[in-house]
């Protein structure tokens, strides 16, 4: 977060929400940023508006309240070409026109797209054994995925919006995609946003991360930053809490074990089996424990009013 | 060129798990100075990681002075790490597989084997004794 500030920012929310009906949040005061070129996994549970946050980055409904800068420019303001074209985004519908072929849909990126990369996207589809002549309608799901993916990766967006990307393709084309995604990335410095749920292949992918929960990002910051601020801790029932923000706490028996974020890890150590976690274990704690203290704990009585959150 | 299996589950980090494949094909002579590692782009791409986990890695190799960066062409092997003394047909070769013989002559089965040489090596590497001092004190013994 120290090295944030001075660094220019793909997505900056500032007290940012939606309502999709009077008094109806699907988020609300979400403050984040992501500083460019950064790999960043958005992930939280179903319906706690990931999609709405990658909708509102994407320009597709605008902040009710608060403020959302893309790529340095407000989403208040109307969109030029310029703006469209640095900014891509794959839904998790993967809307594709299902009566046109694969070749066809390519040519539309192409026609579209005046920074057009056409063997990028060739080898997306080719990867995956896709026959040009195929009909979209006609694909499987994770097919019609690749092709999407052909499509925002083709286009040489500054920044890519992936909600979901690799849902349903099978661990083979999703290591073969994030590899492709990863290396374009590393070639043009794209920042790229991707939400999973497969938390535990996020680890490697990326470096800073976003967790939002009914509404609220709950965690926000640089992966390593955040991995160093927290610690696994085991020890004895009754040797009472450790110092710092316990996030979770669970005793069994006479053994105690919890998550602790906290400063001074080394200073938890002498006292504690503490251990720097990994990032599934990290926010598997979070998620557990949705009620449990915050980064900003003080705004856990500003929860939404409704759990009912579009996904 | 090094091609680099990263295991997710082993519990080292990734990027040593760089470092040390890197340093283990110094020591075969796989990599040999002059030699270009595969670029960020070419590891990320292959193992789908996060590149700053390769560079991270890079940047440890260069601080060993195993490595050198040159702009614009990679980053090459500076020195190898293999040594004539582990070599195929030397002696301090020769000298452990008579006492791997010996060891299975005397009933030791593999795992028996590699806890034996992993516990002395603990105890060698560990107690502070270095080799030196240890040829000394044989002298003295003699």
């Amino acid at each position: 977060m120290t090295a944030a500030t001075s660094e220019p920012l793909a997505l900056e929310a500032k007290d940012l929400g939606w309502s999709y009906r009077k008094d109806q949040w699907a988020v609300r005061h979400c403050d984040f940023a992501v500083p460019t070129g950064r790999i960043c996994g958005v992930v939280g549970p179903n319906g706690a508006g990931k999609s709405t946050l990658f909708g509102l980055a994407a320009r597709l409904f605008t902040p009710s309240e608060g403020q959302l800068r893309v790529l340095g420019t407000p989403v208040s303001t109307p969109a030029t070409p310029e703006l469209r074209a640095r900014v891509a985004h794959v839904t998790q519908e993967k809307p594709l026109y299902r009566t046109f072929t694969v070749a066809d849909t390519l040519r539309l990126g192409r026609e579209l797209n005046p920074d057009w990369d056409e063997a990028t996207a060739q080898r997306v589809v080719e990867l995956g054994e896709l026959s040009p002549t195929a009909r979209i309608g006609r694909l499987s799901g994770g097919q019609r995925s690749r092709v999407a993916l052909a499509l925002a990766l083709g286009k040489r967006a500054e920044l890519l919006l992936l909600d979901e990307p690799f849902a349903d393709l099978d661990p083979l084309a999703r290591h073969d995609l994030t590899g492709l995604l990863l290396a374009q990335a590393t070639e043009h410095g794209t920042t790229v946003v991707i939400s999973s749920h497969l938390i535990g292949e996020l680890e490697d992918v990326v470096d800073h991360v976003v967790l939002v929960q009914s509404g609220r990002v709950r965690l926000a910051g640089e992966l390593d930053e955040l991995l160093d601020g927290h610690c696994l801790v085991n020890g004895l029932a009754d040797a009472g809490r450790p110092a710092g923000s316990v996030i979770e706490w669970r005793v069994t028996g006479r053994q105690a074990t919890g998550l602790v974020r906290t400063a001074e890890p080394e200073a938890l150590a002498q006292e504690w089996d503490a251990n720097r976690p990994r990032l599934e274990e990290l926010l598997l704690a979070y998620l557990r424990n949705p009620a449990g203290a915050g980064p900003d704990s003080a705004s856990t009585d500003r929860r939404p009013t409704t759990s009912e959150v579009a996904a | 060129m090094i091609e680099y299996r990263l295991d997710r589950r082993s519990g080292v980090p990734t990027y040593q798990q760089i470092v040390q494949q890197t340093k283990h094909a110094l020591r075969l002579g796989a990599l040999q100075p002059g030699d270009r590692l595969p670029t960020a782009r070419e590891v990320v791409e292959r193992t789908a990681v996060n590149p700053n986990t390769v560079l991270k890695a890079y940047r440890e190799l260069e601080r060993e002075g195993l490595v050198a960066p040159r702009p614009g062409l990679g980053t090459f092997v500076l020195r190898s790490l293999s040594r004539p003394e582990t070599a195929e047909d030397g002696p301090l070769r020769a000298q452990l597989t008579a006492w791997v013989d010996g060891a299975r002559q005397a009933g030791l089965d593999r795992e028996d084997i590699t806890a034996l040489v992993a516990s002395v090596l603990d105890q060698r590497f560990e107690s502070g004794v270095g080799p030196a001092e240890r040829t000394t004190l044989d002298k003295g013994k003699q």
